[in-house]
């Protein structure tokens, strides 16, 4: 930085050099210096994988992820026309629909109810963002207790009120559904809590001009509440699809996969060809589908919040 | 030796549109000196330069009689006070004066004792241990204050700071300045948008507009003989009133609608034919008597009384002029009046370029007398300005 | 200044004037709320006092204070151990997210030099690619870096964050710029700007930061998983994992210690820090 303050003396004066920053903000490598830790790991942890895992997916490879022979797309061509993976697909896409709308929807309604200025509602709060500290090893066992089909307690609750006991994660029609609750409970906390603060940040004003015109709680709810924090809906809305898309956790604890193959989504898949099975070519496949679709999903929420999302 | 030169100075962000367009002044030691102008004016961007926050894109700046174009801010030995006050929020007070005196290596102990004269000189000894925060906007002011009085700079760079404090404090904090700068013997440089604080504070006052000097000189200089049209308009309020002047047979024709009579002491030095800029202070627009040779009759727009003055506005061909007279005069609007509009005591410009072609008559006495006349100042003028004609 | 309160006082929602039956629903549902997100955390806490043969025989709730669930649970695997690996890991890993994102966005806000603009963008778009995509690769370099079972090696592929970076970047670019000119008439250097201005101001941020990070860190799954193949580094969450495979569907007291000890750090600190962490994600959602 000194270096400065030796060359005024050589500067020809009065000489046209227009755009000029100011002596202590030339452009210097100091900015990559502050970048350098971060930008280090971006490249080595981030960019690199990404680019080896597109380039790993168009050839056949050996166990330990050595390249062997160019194939093309015939990775995804197997992928694609494999009925486990379409399975697989179909699986998480059933998924996310069982999981997000329920999970917006009552994180919303929580989160609205919540943010009126009542007595008692700090502890509700901590209750209903609780969940956001519980890691998925955790709430996978937090559940199985209640699950277990045997002496689960859902089931004596059930046939306490005269019903038959339900084979929560043993019965292929309703394992799927039992894992999306847990996923639900799980994700609710992350969703309320963003939701809450996006309701609190609304200014009262345009709650005192609506009970002015006299509007009830649901002409609130669609006309001022909802279209205000609609950026944070969206935000809410795109995590919670691409969470339910990267969802792994919960089926390695609690079903890996079964039973027959009714809960196998994607990331499972992938996570069982590579470390499992030793298919790197293949599961680096399915990684790259799996960007594809996060990328698209990404691609139209960031669409949407340009266009047609309000902001306050 | 002048502290600061500027020699030509320009600067321009694109290359194209000049933000100044070579600036050239010099700042003497000790000197309370101004840079006024309109935003936009070019007059922060040349405080910056000479701060060192901004480079230069052709010219010279020589501080102390170095070239100083390509010092860093640090090395130019100089303190800012800036418009938001520039305080750390998480600092207390006591920091924020001391603020970069440990990187210029200031001892301790001196840094104690330049704290307890700065707190004490500006009334701030009981507040050292607050966060900026829990002071009020004038406490503020006086904090960004004590930072440079601290810091020992010999040099004093101040952007627009009273523009942020209400107009009673306002008033307050030109004198103390101004003090605290004879007393510290500093150079300061100072920036504003207000005449007022340009009038009041400087020893020299440069005009700037789009990015160039209009001129430069002390308050008076500036009031009395300005350079040209931007300068008479711009120094004064209520602003100089402008119009087009002709001379005619029957007067002196303004904006090609009023006729103001003219004597033949006035023709003599009026040409037939003509055109002008002509500019009258409101304070020189007097009620016509009985005697006057320059009565115009006017229509009273509206008026202003204050108090001690009442200003009053009036209709010449389509511009609004501006009298203020001395005392309260309770006038209708729409109300037919008779004023004297005498050119000796008018500016006439150009009417092409704008540059004053001659300044208005013994308006330095005029001046002196007015204030020092204050209350029966009217009646005076009245008498005085037939007496003057003949 | 960072996070502007604006939302004192009293709260918008729909609280101005509530009707009578209005608020009898509202605690109504609430109720009904707490009660089913609360209770599997509730239930298992009960169970892990309780001895089997009364979990056993339908009986859930504890009759005296009954450890020996946490017992077995240390016993059946090294929890001690894998504790001290998780604080390990989520202490070191947070520090190093939040030093990293700072100093990135640092560079981004007050630094001048060239590929600015294109350096931000490539960091924001490494937000699309999720890490499950990465874990194959990522894991043969690790391994391939001799960090197999390793803290480092746990820690490393996430120190640098797109989310730290972008919420910091939106913070430090509020702080006015006449702090820096200022700063830089006084003759403080970059760095000393940093630390001494730029750090302190920036600590709301900061908070909200280290307990999002801490709380993603220590309940990482798929990459523990992934880069630990015995107990040396091994975390908490994968020591669950490890004691469900065992001995899942038998000993039910045992299971619900296990998970018990997992969460009561992140439930803590969610408690304490669940108003900090709020308004802080509300800033990142809103960009």
């Amino acid at each position: 930085m000194s270096k400065h303050s030796v060359a005024p003396k050589a500067v020809p004066a009065a000489t046209a050099v227009p755009p000029r920053e100011a002596p202590g903000e030339r452009r210097t490598l100091a900015g990559w210096v502050y970048l350098l830790p971060s930008v280090a790991i971006f490249a080595i942890f981030v960019i690199y994988p990404f680019g080896r895992t597109i380039i790993t997916s168009l050839f056949a490879t050996t166990p330990a992820g050595g390249l062997t022979q160019f194939i093309g797309i015939d990775n995804f061509v197997t992928l694609l026309t494999d009925p486990l993976y379409t399975q697989a697909i179909v699986n998480t896409l059933v998924y996310v629909l069982l999981t997000v709308p329920a999970t917006i929807v009552i994180a919303l309604l929580l989160a609205v109810l919540t943010a009126q200025d009542l007595p008692g509602m700090g502890v509700f709060r901590t209750i209903f963002s609780a969940t956001m500290g519980i890691s998925v090893a955790a709430a996978a066992v937090f559940w199985n207790l209640l699950f277990n089909a045997n002496s689960g307690v859902l089931n004596r609750i059930i046939e306490f009120f005269g019903g038959e006991g339900v084979g929560w994660l043993i019965d292929q029609n309703v394992a799927l559904l039992s894992v999306s609750i847990i996923s639900i409970w799980m994700n609710i906390g992350m969703a309320y809590l963003i939701l809450l603060g996006a309701i609190k940040s609304i200014d009262d004003s345009y709650y005192e001009s609506v009970e002015i015109v006299g509007g009830g709680f649901w002409y609130r709810l669609r006309r001022v509440t909802v279209p205000l924090i609609s950026p944070s809906l969206f935000f809410v809305l795109t995590i919670t699809v691409i969470g339910a898309f990267q969802s792994f956790g919960l089926i390695d604890m609690l079903t890996q996969g079964g039973p027959n193959n009714a809960t196998v989504l994607l990331i499972y898949r992938l996570y069982r060809d590579a470390f499992v099975n030793f298919r790197i070519g293949s599961a680096s496949a399915q990684g790259v589908i799996l960007f594809a679709v996060i990328f698209v999903i990404s691609y139209i929420q960031t669409k949407l919040t340009e266009d047609k999302v309000t902001y306050q | 030796m002048a502290k600061i030169v500027c020699k030509d100075l320009k600067k321009s962000y694109d290359g194209k549109t000049e933000v100044l367009g070579g600036i050239n002044l010099e700042i003497e030691e000790g000197e309370f000196f101004i840079l006024v102008g309109p935003s936009g004016c070019g007059k922060s961007t040349l405080l910056r330069i000479i701060a060192g926050l901004e480079g230069v894109s052709s010219g010279e700046l020589i501080m102390d009689g170095e070239l100083a174009n390509e010092m860093l801010p640090r090395e130019r030995n100089l303190t800012m006070v800036f418009q938001s006050y520039a305080l750390y929020p998480h600092l207390t007070v006591r920091d924020n004066i001391l603020f970069g005196l440990d990187v210029k290596k200031v001892p301790k102990a001196e840094q104690e004792q330049r704290l307890a004269e700065a707190a004490e000189i500006l009334g701030l000894t009981d507040y050292l241990d607050r966060k900026p925060r829990a002071l009020s906007g004038g406490q503020r002011q006086r904090v960004a204050l004590a930072r440079s009085v601290c810091s020992h700079a010999p040099l004093c760079l101040m952007d627009e700071p009273l523009s942020n404090l209400d107009a009673k404090l306002r008033a307050s904090m030109r004198v103390e300045i101004r003090r605290l700068q004879q007393q510290l013997g500093l150079t300061v440089i100072y920036v504003t948008h207000d005449q007022v604080e340009a009038m009041t504070m400087g020893d020299r006052i440069a005009v700037l507009s789009a990015g160039r000097i209009q001129q430069l000189g002390t308050p008076l200089e500036l009031y009395n003989h300005p350079a040209n049209e931007f300068v008479a308009t711009f120094i004064g309020t209520p602003q100089m009133n402008m119009a087009v002047a002709e001379v005619a047979p029957e007067g002196l024709v303004l904006n090609g609608g009023l006729t103001v009579p003219l004597s033949e002491a006035d023709r003599a030095k009026l040409p037939m034919g003509q055109r002008w800029k002509i500019g009258f202070r409101p304070e020189q627009v007097y009620p016509a008597t009985a005697t006057s040779v320059h009565d115009t009759e006017v229509t009273v727009v509206s008026s202003e009384m204050m108090g001690n003055e009442t200003l009053i506005f009036f209709d010449v061909a389509g511009t609004l002029f501006t009298a203020r007279w001395q005392g309260q005069h309770r006038i209708a609007d729409g109300a037919t009046l008779h004023v004297s509009l005498d050119p000796r005591y008018a500016h006439f410009f150009d009417v092409n370029t704008g540059s004053l072609l001659r300044a208005a008559e013994d308006l330095d006495e005029l001046g002196v007398r007015s204030t020092s006349a204050a209350g029966a100042a009217a009646a005076a003028h009245i008498e005085a300005a037939p007496a003057a004609a003949e | 200044m960072p996070f502007s309160k604006k939302s004192s006082g009293r709260v918008a929602g729909s609280g101005l004037r509530t009707s009578k039956s209005g608020l009898v629903a509202t605690y109504a549902v609430l109720t009904i709320a707490a009660v089913a997100i609360g209770f599997p955390i509730l239930f298992s806490i009960s169970l892990s006092f309780t001895p089997l043969e009364d979990i056993i025989n339908g009986v859930f709730i504890p009759t005296s204070l009954f450890l020996d669930n946490y017992v077995n649970a240390f016993e059946a695997q090294p929890f001690a151990q894998f504790i001290v690996n998780s604080v390990v890991v989520g202490v070191a890993g947070t520090a190093l997210q939040i030093l990293f994102s700072m100093l990135a966005a640092y560079a981004l806000v007050f630094i001048p030099f060239g590929g600015k603009r294109i350096i931000f963008l490539v960091i924001m778009a490494t937000m699309m690619i999720p890490a499950e995509v990465l874990v194959v690769t990522n894991f043969q370099t690790i391994r391939a870096m001799g960090l197999i079972d390793t803290y480092a090696g746990l820690i490393l592929p996430g120190v640098a964050t797109t989310f730290g970076i972008f919420l910091y970047r939106q913070n430090m670019m509020q702080i006015p710029s006449e702090l820096k000119e200022a700063a830089d008439v006084a003759g403080l250097s970059r760095f000393q700007f940093f630390v001494r201005v730029v750090v302190p101001m920036v600590m709301n941020t900061t908070v909200t930061l280290a307990i999002y990070f801490f709380l993603v860190t220590w309940n990482a799954y798929l990459w523990p998983l992934v880069s630990t193949t015995n107990n040396t580094a091994r975390t908490v969450q994968i020591g669950l994992r490890t004691l469900n495979s065992s001995e899942g569907l038998s000993d039910f007291g045992m299971m619900a210690a296990g998970a018990v000890i997992t969460s009561i750090p992140t439930l803590l600190l969610i408690f304490f820090g669940q108003k900090r962490l709020q308004e802080g994600m509300t800033k990142g959602a809103l960009k």
